[in-house]
């Protein structure tokens, strides 16, 4: 169980698909343009993704590896097809708010990357935790941005859901981040903002009077060298 | 042995023009056309300007701070900036939006690529860009003032209306703060010239390219009059004079900004026709100036020895 554990922390924080490894670029730019819309693209890719890595992780030793890739796409198509039929019959407005990025889910790189990468060589369970994994962490990341998104360049929240919220009236809506300037100057910041925390957080800084033996060392507790070497 | 001699690396002679001279020199030549704009505009448009280098300066301060960065507040380059926008916002906008625009431009422009130098895009430009798309209401309000409304020369020109040059060079129209003088920007452009701040290269090959074009393309053919009020109208002069001369976001080699200058004339050119609104200089200008390291990629100049061979 450790190792599923390991692969949701592994999607959502340490190789976050959106900030990390900055894969599936092409939707967490275009459709982030309210924090429904990113939410619901990045479930929808989840959905699939965990899915797909299920069905390839069974079928790892039957797919013959030079028709490997031309396999998955058959698999993720069949999917995406599934999806795209169950939020048009049960969330009309997202389907209309996404159009064209929910075909393209398909060729969404994160989908493929984690095939070719570790469903193809993991067991089933790791492989659907991977999946979870990767797929959180790409909503929490969509959402996020839609989030910031809607919030600056359009003064509300989750509009059109019941957990609508909008700002006071006095707030002038900045729309350059509805539009596409603004995904790549918040995903700029978000990013900037999370290697900045990392930077704080592996400490550069280096301890006074440390000659690399940590034996004696009254700080040995707090120093940072140590915690990351553990 | 009483006498010590100071012992240093080159070089042994150095001016004193720095980019604190600098960055003076810009604002003394840019005060004709800024002080024309409060003439012209009344006491409102000092606020605009005031704001907008006012937070410009705090933002830079607050910042290096914040990140304890050393401080370049006194460098001028800050102030530059905030009066640049400011005199690039219409007279009549709230005050929100040149605070908005400062903290933009010297926060995320300037500063979060590095500060002084390293910034990709002229930071006044790019938040005029910033704000006019987010706000095109407020910043496409030009009427409303006694005696001083209605369309710009640029805008009554586009729509087939006719202007008076006259006054487009003096300054007597509409248009934002600090561009409406040609003659103003013009003194102050001839100013930085003579004291060699800038070069001759980009702001004449700017103009002339972009009158080529207009003449060209334009559809009235070399009407001088046409031409003429293209060359005063909007904001060419503050433009080509002030800021594609910036020197962090223009070309280092002649040949690169003769290219560079060329290239801004058909951008500008281009928008001003074909684009949705009257005015294109500050699209043109930060589209040119993301291909600044291209063009110094092509126009590296050749090391000594190597000129004789081929591909350099």
């Amino acid at each position: 169980m450790n190792g599923c554990l390991e692969r949701l922390y592994n999607g959502i924080v340490k190789e976050n698909p959106t900030f990390i490894l900055m894969l599936g670029m092409c939707p967490t730019l275009a459709v982030t343009t309210s924090a429904f819309n990113g939410l619901g693209m990045g479930l929808s890719t989840m959905a699939v993704l965990v899915v797909s890595n299920l069905i390839i992780s069974i079928l790892r030793n039957v797919i013959p590896d030079r028709v490997r890739i031309p396999a998955y796409i058959v698999i993720v198509a069949s999917l995406v097809t599934v999806v795209q039929l169950l939020i048009q019959a049960y969330i009309p407005e997202l389907y209309d708010a996404l159009g064209i990025y929910i075909p393209l889910i398909v060729v969404n790189c994160i989908i493929l990357g984690r095939a070719e990468a570790y469903a193809s060589k993991n067991p089933p369970l790791l492989a659907a935790f991977d999946g979870i994994g990767m797929g959180l962490g790409f909503s929490i990341a969509l959402a996020c941005m839609g989030f910031f998104r809607e919030l600056i360049g359009a003064g509300t929240v989750f509009s059109g859901t019941p957990f609508a919220y909008s700002l006071p009236e006095v707030y002038e809506p900045v729309s350059i981040f509805v539009l596409a300037p603004g995904a790549f100057l918040v995903l700029a910041l978000i990013i900037a903002f999370l290697n900045a925390m990392n930077i704080e957080n592996n400490g550069r800084k280096k301890v006074e009077g440390c000659d690399g033996a940590c034996g004696n060392c009254g700080k040995v507790e707090t120093c940072d060298k140590r915690r990351r070497s553990k | 042995m009483n006498e010590l001699w100071n012992v240093s690396s080159s070089p042994h002679v150095r001016g004193f023009i720095g980019t604190q001279n600098l960055m003076f020199d810009v604002a003394l030549a840019l005060m004709p056309a800024a002080a024309f704009g409060v003439y012209r505009f009344g006491p409102y448009a000092l606020c605009v300007l005031l704001v907008a280098v006012g937070f410009a300066l705090l933002t830079e301060y607050t910042y290096e701070v914040c990140v304890e960065k050393e401080n370049t507040l006194w460098d001028g380059s800050a102030l530059v900036t905030g009066l640049l926008l400011g005199m690039n916002l219409p007279p009549l906008v709230p005050l929100w939006i040149p605070m908005l625009g400062s903290i933009f431009a010297i926060l995320v422009v300037k500063q979060l690529f590095g500060g002084i130098g390293q910034n990709v895009v002229n930071p006044a430009m790019a938040a005029r860009c910033f704000l006019l798309i987010s706000f095109a209401e407020q910043m496409n309000h030009y009427s409303g003032m006694d005696g001083i409304s209605g369309a710009t020369p640029l805008e009554s020109l586009k729509s087939g209306g006719t202007v008076d040059l006259a006054a487009m060079f003096t300054g007597f129209t509409t248009g934002s703060i600090g561009e409406i003088s040609t003659l103003a920007l013009l003194a102050g452009g001839i100013y930085l010239l003579i004291k060699k701040v800038i070069d001759w290269v980009i702001p004449v090959m700017y103009l002339v390219s972009f009158t080529l074009f207009m003449a060209v393309f334009g559809g009235q053919g070399a009407d001088p009059y046409y031409l003429a009020a293209q060359l005063c109208g909007g904001g060419l002069m503050i433009g080509a004079w002030f800021m594609a001369t910036d020197y962090a976001t223009s070309p280092v080699t002649e040949k690169g900004r003769f290219l560079y200058a060329v290239f801004l004339g058909i951008l500008t050119g281009i928008f001003r026709l074909w684009g949705a609104s009257a005015g294109g200089v500050s699209y043109a200008l930060i589209t040119a100036n993301l291909l600044v390291p291209l063009i110094e990629k092509i126009t590296i100049p050749k090391a000594f020895g190597w000129e004789g061979q081929r591909n350099g």
